[in-house]
């Protein structure tokens, strides 16, 4: 095998300009002072690390960081600083010398341990030659379906994927105990103290372009968080981001349409449920290959063995591959979609239920 | 026919480099403009043009295939997306106060006074 | 420059993920200190994609027998090398990098969720999220506390007297 060089192709070109665009912007956050203008350059600085996700094969992360940094976590954050403030304290300069002194030594340090890293690029690393490998090798035997993400993500490594829903489900409920789940402000507050903003949107006549063109796109964002879901095992996708997506056109509506409407339609006791529903719809294709005589979420015994048999094209009539995989992974994207969607719609009106009691106080900090 | 479709390729391709100037001088507009309004007009403007060019020249680049069709697709989302999105940024401008340094606007800013636009309008300027 | 191009994306990564550091440790407001957290988490996220490439290699979905992009992307390395890095006749990038990390991605978003609705409720408590004013807060609140302590002792010690 010769040694591996790298050296520059166009792919490596985009990734340095890509990079010292990220660089700009995380100066551009260090230094301001606004907490609005930090969050939306945050929102930009995950679409330039998506675009460099692209660039580097990962498009799956792309997508995730795509609808989860530009999108979700800039609605949270926005709801955060509406109830908090929108500017942080100026600081004396001498108050920032010392953590500047401690991240220049960590950085140091580990620009000293990077250089033992092995070489970008190289395909004989430690991380890329071994298990990186087996998956790429092994997927189309094992497990069938074209996109290696989602088969190392569904089935490899289905028990990993399980706790991550969990986690998810788990931020929910935090959420929901600390803030509520968002049903107490509207309902009881008096019609002078509904939030505003959403009032005003009501109201005005102005709005009008912004609520066709809504009305018009929501459908389709929520059309295509599905067509994402059920893509996922042939191209970039999945239940994660089609959940997000899904959870997006449902905060768009309640931005321009006001949460109560919002409310109407998905009500939060739903949200609640199919938080739930998606977590136990996950385990439960765990249990069934368990009473079928295989693992926790082993697929292959998702269905009976004499079942299996007598489907075509499988492994045990001659094809290629288990046909329980292929419904294994497509139940638990599924369960993953239901878990993360009405979690980010949870946390959402958790987010939104405060800024009416807040804007009900009528003092900000 | 192969020359055909050569010739194709390369307008594809000069379609998305005019695209990539496009947005460039879009982008030197943001940074030089003076106000708000003439700032958004530079960005939006050359937001969905450079876009469609880029679109439209790599759709010309695959050929007739299912990317062409998607690439398609993503350029009526943006044709949607993008005016609106300005439109809700420049409304949001207006109605917190935002007066143009450009231009004779002194007919219509007395049609409406700032003074009665929303309380919380911070809030809309997140809404696109 | 060949080591240059191989270790610049680590140097980069590793400036962000201190810039993440620095926010976090700089700044005394709560919801910045989230920002700098999610910063910090996004670098960690670009370290480990940074890993999982491998040169002149395409996004880890299995292509066709018969796909003409198959040609193209071989035909743009040199030979020995492709030999060496391909798997039937295509080389893929690492997978597993980016499962870990769309997981992460997710995860990350809940966990700042539940940092922001603290933030949230610290703010509700305290009237502020800034961490000094809230230590000055607890120091009056605690003062304030122990003062009517010893009332209490002293009333008591009083009536036993």
């Amino acid at each position: 095998m010769t040694e591996y060089a790298p050296h520059l192709d166009t792919n490596t070109i985009v990734n340095f300009g890509l990079l010292a665009m990220l660089l700009a912007v995380l100066v551009a956050i260090v230094r301001t002072r606004s907490l609005l203008a930090a969050v939306l350059l945050m929102g930009i600085y995950s679409l330039i690390s998506a675009v460099w996700f692209v660039v580097l094969d990962a498009a799956d992360v792309a997508f995730t960081e795509a609808v989860v940094g530009a999108g979700v976590s800039t609605a949270f954050l926005l709801g955060a600083i509406l109830l908090t403030r929108t500017e942080s304290l100026t600081k004396r300069w001498q108050d920032m010398v010392m953590p500047g002194l401690v991240c220049v030594g960590a950085g140091v340090l580990l620009f000293y341990a990077a250089l033992d890293l092995p070489l970008f690029g190289d395909p004989s690393a430690p991380a890329n030659a071994h298990v990186g490998r087996f998956y790429i090798e092994e997927t189309k035997n094992d497990v069938g379906v074209p996109n290696i993400v989602t088969a190392v993500l569904a089935s490899y490594r289905g028990f990993d994927t399980l706790g991550e829903t969990i986690v998810v489900f788990a931020g929910g409920i935090g959420v929901a105990l600390m803030l509520g789940f968002g049903e107490r402000s509207m309902g009881d507050l008096p019609p002078a103290l509904r939030s505003p903003v959403m009032e005003a949107l009501a109201e005005s006549d102005h709005h009008v372009v912004l609520r066709s063109v809504a009305k018009l796109l929501i459908p389709i964002i929520a059309l295509y968080a599905f067509y994402v879901q059920f893509h996922g095992e042939v191209g970039a996708g999945g239940g994660f981001q089609a959940g997000v997506i899904f959870a997006v056109a449902v905060i768009l509506h309640a931005l321009i349409f006001g949460l109560a409407d919002t409310m109407d339609a998905i009500p939060p006791e739903l949200a609640r449920a199919f938080a739930a529903l998606g977590v136990l719809l996950y385990s439960g294709v765990g249990v069934i290959n368990m009473i079928n005589g295989g693992n926790f979420l082993d697929y292959d015994h998702l269905f009976p063995l004499a079942f299996e048999a007598g489907l075509p094209g499988s492994h045990l009539s001659g094809g290629y591959h288990h046909w329980g995989q292929h419904f294994g992974i497509i139940i638990i994207e599924l369960g993953v979609l239901f878990t993360v969607a009405a979690t980010m719609i949870a946390m959402f009106y958790a987010f939104a239920g405060r800024a009416a009691d807040v804007v009900g106080e009528g003092a900000r900090g | 026919m192969a020359d055909v479709l050569f010739w194709i390729d390369q307008l594809g391709m000069a379609l998305a480099l005019a695209g990539g100037i496009l947005s460039v001088i879009g982008s030197l507009g943001v940074l030089r403009f003076p106000d708000l309004y003439t700032r958004l007009h530079a960005a939006s403007i050359t937001d969905t043009g450079a876009a469609t060019l880029m679109l439209f020249g790599l759709a010309l680049m695959a050929g007739f295939s299912q990317e062409a069709l998607k690439l398609l697709i993503a350029w009526a989302f943006v044709m949607l997306t993008s005016p609106t999105a300005s439109h809700a940024l420049a409304n949001a401008a207006w109605s917190s106060g935002q007066k143009p340094k450009l231009g004779a606007f002194s007919l219509m800013s007395g049609k409406r006074e700032p003074a009665e636009a929303d309380t919380a309008s911070g809030e809309k300027g997140g809404a696109p | 420059m060949s080591s240059f191009v191989g270790y610049a994306n680590y140097f980069a990564v590793i400036i962000l993920m201190m810039g993440g550091l620095y926010v976090i440790f700089s700044t005394s407001n709560l919801i910045k200190r989230m920002i700098g957290l999610s910063i910090l988490q996004t670098s960690v996220g670009l370290f480990y994609i940074t890993t999982s490439k491998v040169f002149g290699g395409t996004v880890p979905i299995l292509i066709d027998e018969d796909d003409p992009a198959r040609a193209e992307l071989a035909s743009r390395l040199d030979p020995a090398y492709f030999e060496s890095a391909a798997y039937d006749g295509v080389v893929y990038s690492n997978p597993l990098p980016h499962v870990l990390i769309l997981t992460a991605i997710v995860v990350g978003v809940a966990t700042l969720a539940v940092g922001l609705a603290i933030a949230v409720r610290v703010r509700e408590a305290y009237g502020t999220v800034e961490r000094e004013e809230i230590e000055r807060k607890d120091r009056i609140r605690h003062a304030h506390e122990s003062y009517e302590d010893e009332l209490d002792e002293t009333e008591a010690s009083e009536a036993d007297a």
